[in-house]
């Protein structure tokens, strides 16, 4: 059936709207124009109007272009033949390679049912002590990094994707400048790694619509190696530049905007995505590491706002290092507790003290006398962030935890760090 | 009734009918490859009704056939319920799977009470007896319940009962009675019956003033900030400052009968979390599995929007149920917010003039509604029954000023406001002593209540005095104020989940420890000078952290209630009550 409508009677922002029968919601479309033809959504039926949302953008349709339905949704490829591709945000090659012939997934598909899904438990070693001390990773986790712009989120976003040891790694660029799309590129090839990655790349320079396409291509994928039993590691960077492409349609759709002109479904649209990371029972597991830049370091704008709503935690990138306050890994507490006997410990007191240390910094840089105590704390806080905060740090859970306990016992009385006597007894170093 | 679909947008279905359609009836429209997607009316206008669709509506298409039913969307009670895990729209999720796999099927929709399980059936009544709506007819143990077969609540006025089926074992589509209404027309009665679940279900002679204090375990609710058995309170905090938690704990440690858990556009990962722990966990009073005492409603933030709202309903009615059974039942919604933005998705779609922040105008009255759901009921037997009502809320941005959060302090009876400085620095539960309110009554006589309120007031000021002042210009006695603040603070209020004494602390410890610490904090300590001062503090915090972790009258506690006893002694005499 190749029948085409060319009754093309409205043509604003991104959406086309078209005279057509028969058309399901949410089907896919083609819009064929004498120099160009874009895939297109179905984003509203009215009686006989249609209104499609054209992924390339509206720019150069005409009103004597024709639109063909093709009675299904966005669909993408999926076969192992995608590992070491590089793709853009519509699914098309973007590495000068033939398309991929395979059986085509559904994007967007249905949720998991709850109850096949396994509790987290395993825990994704990182090497960097305040994300394997304090707020460890967990396989199956969806867990942004909350960054201002010009901190070094792609490179800790590349680190973590080269040291978790995931079977398979898919990266979702979505307004990515084209040198950290070389960057990220440049460090899968060194750690050996592009073999088992996949990328879909949406540039600032392409169409807006193409960004809001790239999660969930990459999470289609994602769970169809999670289904075949693989441990996939999906990295998806700039998450902001995907809420603006939404934002920028909704305004286009002339939807009442809920909050600085974000769509009142932001929320939404954004759990969909997240949601997808899984570790299914009898299968295999899809994490979800995200990058989320805060305009204005800014963190109840609304996109880090909803977000921190939805993922399981959220690292915050600030100064250079992982803040300790903020920064948290909700599953932290389904591994580090068949870690090492002290790791809860541990991990609460430093951040207790080092909570004390900044209150301390404070009264002293308000010109205020130091205290004993306060003395303490400030010279506790100086190696806490050059031994285990600096993020140049790249050492096992194990010796990080080795190395609190000789920070502690190098500042403290162990009563003063409020860690219980059983666990003191145990792990306080016994030789200054 | 039919009608065919002439729009989609989203969620929103607009259909035209062909005849009568009723205001917040069912619909299903029908979806070319065969499915039937649930819907609900929600506006009118001439012949065209508008439908909020509780399934996506990937697939619909203009002129597809909608068919409207007259019955409300309803959920279905009876034995069976507990231990269940359902979603929005009370479908048992273990046979969704069983029967679709991994994921999750738009249009399937299966019975929410098993109808092959036998149920051992004893008659309470007999033909002849007058009866009405609500009554007990017979009993079905189900878990460590007699599960209370009532009298259909729709029938209206004086029954009598012209059967009853003999004591045996029955499903629950089989007939347990047959009544007769004041016509003479026969209902002939089995162990299930549906109820619309936008209707409260309150079948009771009275409605009473809820006192009795519900013991979460949870220090700074129970003593400071305490819930009752039919009361309301709400948990607003920002993202990940420990709503779920809390919820979560109580759900495990609180004491009552029944949990309905509703996880409403929240996580799936939290349900599951709930769901492979509790059958493994023991419920504190009864020393059987948790999940004996559980349900679980669950419309996970992936799940369709529009059932968020339907997850709600469903979990209040199902709570309202064991209630006429005269059982006191918990009801935890996880997120009340979620629930308010699918209300201001469908708004948006209906184009409805928005208020504040694009929600509704209705909105609050919608929030009010619900919370009213809560209370204390006498049944008609004079027996009682509870629905408690514990909402989290999530603010945009943390602010608590913004509607959802406003309009649920408006009617809840308890604020559990927690905050980020709290979380932050790993003080849980991070409920704010300073601003979270209870306009109930706990375990802890009021007045030793406030003491330690004003005490915690006092010591803020203090430090907020002394960041400007700073320690020296603090004098000896604001000092100690502040230490003793952040004593309280640190080993009482704090409290740790994971410990798995100090997770929960009965009613009885709670009494005992709260006047040890007010024993404690009445210490005139002369101190010297300041380091002296924080050295002891630390010292009794020392002792009394590691006495929360000591088993409840065990050994270890009773050694560490000596050394405090001691440290108490040794420091001085305490000072009259009025000088404190
Ligand atoms: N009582 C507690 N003891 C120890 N840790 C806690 C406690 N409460 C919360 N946390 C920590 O904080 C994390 C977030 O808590 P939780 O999931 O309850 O937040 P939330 O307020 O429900 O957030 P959201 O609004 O995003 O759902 C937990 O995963 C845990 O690490
Ligand atoms: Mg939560």
């Amino acid at each position: 059936m190749r029948k085409y409508y060319d009754q093309i009677t409205r043509i604003a922002g991104n959406v086309v709207t078209v005279s057509a029968a028969g058309v399901g919601y949410d089907e896919l479309a083609v819009v064929v124009g004498r120099r160009r033809t874009s895939l297109a959504q179905v984003i509203r039926l009215e009686g006989d109007q249609v209104s499609l949302q054209v992924f390339a953008g509206t720019q150069g349709v005409s009103t004597g272009d024709r639109v063909r339905f093709l009675g299904r949704p966005m669909q993408v490829p999926f076969s192992a033949d995608l590992l070491g591709r590089v793709f853009d945000g519509a699914g098309r090659p973007r590495d000068a390679r033939p398309d991929v012939e395979a059986e085509r997934r559904d994007i967007g598909g249905p949720p998991v049912n709850p109850t096949r899904r396994n509790l987290p438990g395993k825990m994704i070693r990182t090497g960097i002590p305040m994300i394997d001390i304090f707020n460890s990773l967990v396989e199956s986790q969806k867990l942004p990094i909350f960054s201002v712009p010009g901190e070094p989120y792609n490179e800790v976003l590349a680190r973590v994707g080269l040291q978790a040891n995931a079977d398979i790694i898919i990266l979702g660029g979505m307004g990515l400048r084209h040198d950290d799309y070389l960057v990220f590129r440049k460090t899968f090839e060194e750690g050996g790694v592009l073999g088992r990655t996949i990328l879909f790349i949406h540039t600032a320079a392409d169409p807006v619509v193409e960004c809001l396409l790239v999660p969930d291509l990459c999470l289609a994928v994602g769970e169809g190696f999670a289904l075949q039993g693989k441990r996939v590691l999906a990295l998806l960077t700039d998450m902001t530049a995907f809420a603006d492409a939404l934002k920028e349609i909704a305004i286009t759709m002339e939807q009442i905007p809920s909050n600085r002109g974000y769509p009142g479904d932001l929320y939404t649209q954004l759990a969909r995505r997240y949601e997808k990371a899984v570790d299914l029972e009898g299968s295999g597991s899809m994490t979800v590491l995200a990058c989320t830049t805060m305009p204005g370091d800014d963190v109840t704008h609304p996109v880090p706002d909803n977000t921190g709503y939805i993922t399981e935690g959220q690292f915050y990138l600030r100064g250079g290092w992982i803040e300790p306050f903020g920064s948290l890994s909700r599953l932290k507490q389904q591994v580090n507790g068949k870690t090492r006997d002290d790791h809860r410990a541990i991990m609460d007191a430093c951040i207790q003290l080092y909570a004390l240390c900044r209150e301390s910094r404070e009264k002293r840089d308000m010109g205020f006398e130091m205290s004993a105590w306060d003395k303490k704390l400030l010279a506790y806080g100086k190696l806490f962030e050059e031994k285990i905060m600096d993020l140049r740090v790249n050492i096992p859970l194990e010796e990080a935890l080795d190395q609190c306990w000789a920070i502690l016992a190098e500042c403290f009385e162990p009563a003063e760090t409020g860690i219980r006597r059983t666990i003191v007894e145990k792990h306080w170093p016994k030789t200054p | 009734m039919n009608g065919r679909i002439v729009s989609v947008f989203g969620n929103m279905v607009v259909a035209e009918a062909d005849g009568r359609v009723v205001q917040n009836s069912v619909g299903y429209c029908c979806r070319g490859d065969g499915a039937r997607l649930l819907s609900e009316v929600i506006r009118i206008r001439g012949r065209l009704a508008d439908l909020q669709v509780f399934e996506e509506t990937r697939g619909l298409k203009v002129g597809n056939p909608v068919e409207f039913r007259d019955e409300m969307l309803s959920a279905t009670l009876g034995p069976g319920l507990l231990g269940q895990i359902f979603d929005g729209l009370q479908n048992p999720l273990p046979q969704l799977a069983a029967q679709t796999g991994y994921f999750l099927k738009a249009g399937l929709y299966l019975p929410p009470l098993p109808t092959d399980r036998p149920w051992e059936f004893t008659p309470a009544v007999q033909p002849g007896d007058a009866v009405q709506a609500g009554d007990t007819l017979g009993t079905v143990p189900e878990g460590m319940f007699q599960h209370r077969v009532m009298a259909p609540f729709g029938l209206a006025g004086a029954l009598k009962v012209a059967r009853v089926t003999a004591a045996g074992p029955l499903t629950v589509d089989k007939e347990v009675a047959v009544l007769a209404d004041a016509e003479g027309k026969e209902h002939s009665v089995t162990m299930q019956q549906t109820w619309p679940v936008k209707r409260p279900l309150a079948i009771a002679r009275r409605r009473l003033m809820p006192r009795e204090p519900l013991v979460t375990r949870i220090r700074i609710i129970d003593s400071m900030f305490p819930v009752v058995r039919g009361g309301t309170y709400c948990i607003p905090g920002p993202f990940g400052a420990g709503k779920t938690v809390l919820q979560q704990i109580t759900a495990k440690f609180a004491e009552i009968d029944i949990v309905v858990i509703a996880a409403c556009g929240e996580r799936a990962g939290e349900v599951v979390e709930t769901l492979r722990t509790f059958p493994e966990l023991e419920d504190p009073r009864t020393g059987r599995s948790l999940m004996e005492r559980t349900i679980i409603i669950c419309n996970t933030s992936a799940m369709p929007v529009a059932a968020r709202e339907a997850s709600v309903y469903t979990a209040v009615t199902l709570a309202e149920y064991y209630r006429q059974m005269g059982l006191a039942v918990l009801l935890l919604a996880d997120s009340t917010s979620r629930w308010a933005q699918a209300m201001r998705e469908v708004s948006g779609r209906l184009e409805e003039i928005p208020g504040e922040e694009a929600f509704p105008a209705y909105l609050e009255s919608r929030i009010a509604n619900f919370y009213e759901r809560a209370g204390q009921i006498e049944l008609r037997d004079g027996r009682l029954g509870t629905v408690t009502i514990g909402g989290t809320v999530s603010p945009a941005g943390g602010n608590f000023e913004e509607p959802v959060t406003q309009g649920t302090l408006k009617v809840v009876g308890a604020f559990h406001g927690l905050s980020r400085a709290r979380s932050d620095a790993r003080r849980y539960p991070a409920i704010d002593p300073l601003d979270s309110w209870s306009k109930y009554v706990g375990i802890i006589d009021p007045d030793k209540v406030t003491r330690m309120r004003d005490l915690l007031r006092r010591g803020a000021e203090v430090k907020q005095m002394m960041a400007v002042v700073g320690e020296e210009g603090t004098s000896i006695d604001d000092f100690t104020t502040m230490l003793k603040a952040a004593f309280f603070d640190n080993c009482y209020l704090q409290q740790n989940a994971f410990d798995k004494v100090d997770a929960a602390s009965p009613a009885d410890r709670q009494q005992f420890v709260f006047d040890k610490i007010l024993q404690l904090v009445d210490v005139d300590f002369q101190f010297a000078d300041k380091d002296v001062a924080r050295r002891t503090m630390v010292q009794a915090q020392d002792l009394f952290r590691n006495w929360n972790y000591a088993e409840w009258r065990g050994e270890e506690f009773k050694k560490t209630l000596a050394q405090i006893d001691a440290f108490i002694a040794a420091k001085g005499q305490p000072r009259t009550r009025a000088e404190c």
